[in-house]
């Protein structure tokens, strides 16, 4: 969602005009996005590249600011990732785990973020299992919102990383397939890059057992002319999904949060959804085989797959850092006090 | 009322590649020759400048004058405001320890950021000097800063603009003079 600029469109919710990087409030999701500021992020995430080769890899440019991460939910790499990053741009970090937090006494969302935000948290980075916790912490925060990933529905700093990596490595996204393989149903990470993808010009294909996808809501949207979605293809089939690939993107089953009956076996869902490397054949030579992390190994992905030459899994890690400390820079943090 | 932009040249083609000649020569002599010389040019405008006094420099001593590209969004100290720029990239292919870095800039105003050029220089290293090259002073400092190298001295009122246009940024070559004029 974006604060600052509404222009009633419903697909294209920003003004494609914008030319720079818009400060923004919050980031909540990829939906808003305008491909310039995607692209924007992007060039400022290779500026902060040189910054982290480094001897001192320190810069003033959040100096004085304080940066709250508030995890509802175990995280390494994206929790390692802000802490990481919001340092180097010389933040104050003060990480609150909710299994440490007033939380367990059963404080509410709302009442937590409150007591931070009189804290003088500057932006709050948040993880929550509920689907549109960071939304609801935008409607009444002063504080900027990040959302760190969001129950089955968002996580757009991911997204912005991976959309990073493919670039970096393909030297651009638009016409690339990209194959996007798993749990569909609860993957955030698949539902913003689906959004990034698509406004970048990218044809996606998803493929997922018939009872992990959801098939009703992309349908709505794929239907509609003009809709970054309607130009996604919907797989069943992985031998078709694969083929030609540029890139392949593999989703970890999430077990958390599915043990409402969508597959008979494990066991069947690796033989017939896992990316092994006779699949991979199918794809391009040069295909970049990828993974949000964390890996269920020999599950959604062959182990050979995921360290083999093709795979790009541990620079989309190395990735994290720079796109967050990107993402930082561009939010707008008004200044306290004045 | 209306306003109304009242545009007035104050630099033009020849003139820049003038005031670029004699600073390249002025940097020659108050150095005593290129040695240690290192040009930083500030993004965006600085950049094509510094080039272009490498390339005179070049033809007056017969030495490549090392050239740098320096971005200074990150050291600024006004970062909250709403839209920020694309960054471009800090290019330092040599190593300042050492060196007498001379930035270049197209306009000198406030000094802020020339402030946040020094800054970001000396988290590369520390030069045994820094100077300071522009081809417009506008004045109105608002730090203790001053050019080593000016182009031109404009004298301007803060609501008056300058605009530095350099061929390869802007298609075209001229520093004007935009001011508004009340009808």
């Amino acid at each position: 969602m974006i604060q600052i600029a509404n222009t009633g469109d419903p697909f294209n919710l920003v003004d494609q005009s914008f030319s720079k990087i818009v400060g923004r409030r919050h980031l909540l999701d990829l939906d808003d996005f305008s491909r310039e500021e995607i692209e924007g992020i992007v060039e400022n995430t290779n500026v902060m590249k040189e910054v982290l080769k480094r001897d001192i890899k320190k810069i003033p440019t959040l100096r004085g600011k304080t940066i709250i991460s508030l995890f509802y939910e175990p995280s390494t790499r994206t929790r390692v990732s802000f802490e990481q990053s919001s340092k180097i741009l010389s933040a104050d970090v003060i990480n609150v785990s909710v299994d440490e937090s007033s939380a367990r006494k059963g404080e509410s969302l709302y009442n937590t973020a409150l007591t931070l935000q009189a804290m003088n948290a500057d932006i709050i980075v948040i993880r929550h299992p509920h689907s549109g916790a960071p939304h609801f912490l935008s409607r009444f925060m002063d504080s900027c919102i990040i959302n760190a990933g969001d129950g089955s529905h968002a996580h757009p700093t991911q997204a912005l990383l991976d959309i990073y990596t493919i670039q970096s490595n393909l030297g651009k996204i638009e016409g690339l397939k990209i194959a996007i393989v798993g749990d569909l149903l609860y993957s955030r990470v698949a539902r913003s890059n689906l959004w990034g993808f698509t406004k970048m010009g990218a044809e996606v294909v998803l493929c997922a057992p018939p009872t992990l996808i959801s098939t009703d809501f992309l349908n709505k949207y794929r239907q509609t002319d003009g809709h970054p979605f309607s130009s996604v293809r919907i797989e069943t089939d992985i031998n078709k999904a694969l083929e030609g690939a540029d890139v392949v993107m593999a989703l970890r089953l999430q077990m958390e949060r599915q043990l409402d009956g969508h597959l008979p076996t494990l066991r069947e869902y690796s033989r017939m959804y896992g990316i092994t490397p006779s699949r991979l054949k199918l794809a391009k030579p040069d295909v970049l085989v990828m993974h949000p992390g964390p890996m269920n190994e020999g599950i959604e992905i062959d182990p050979e797959v995921a360290h083999g030459a093709n795979s790009v899994i541990e620079e989309q890690v190395n990735n994290g850092v720079a796109v967050r400390m990107a993402v930082l820079y561009g939010m707008t943090t008004p200044m306290r006090g004045s | 009322m209306t306003n109304e932009m009242e545009t007035r040249t104050i630099l033009t083609a020849d003139e820049i590649r003038r005031a670029l000649t004699r600073i390249a020569h002025e940097i020659l002599e108050r150095n005593g020759g290129a040695e240690d010389i290192v040009l930083v040019g500030i993004h965006t405008r600085g950049v094509p400048l510094a080039k272009r006094l490498s390339e005179c420099m070049k033809e007056f001593e017969n030495t490549t004058i090392p050239l740098c590209e320096l971005d200074i969004s990150l050291y600024r100290d006004d970062l909250s405001g709403g839209i920020k720029p694309v960054m471009r990239p800090t290019v330092l292919p040599v190593d300042i320890q050492g060196c007498k870095v001379v930035l270049v800039d197209d306009v000198l105003y406030t000094g802020r950021s020339i402030r946040a050029a020094m800054d970001a220089l000396t988290d590369f290293g520390r030069p045994i000097g820094i100077q300071l090259a522009v081809l417009v002073d506008r004045g109105h400092r608002e730090l203790p800063i001053r050019a080593d190298y000016v182009g031109k001295n404009i004298p301007t009122s803060r609501n008056e603009e300058i605009r530095v246009k350099i061929i390869e940024i802007d298609d075209v070559e001229e520093v004007v003079l935009l001011r508004e004029r009340h009808l």
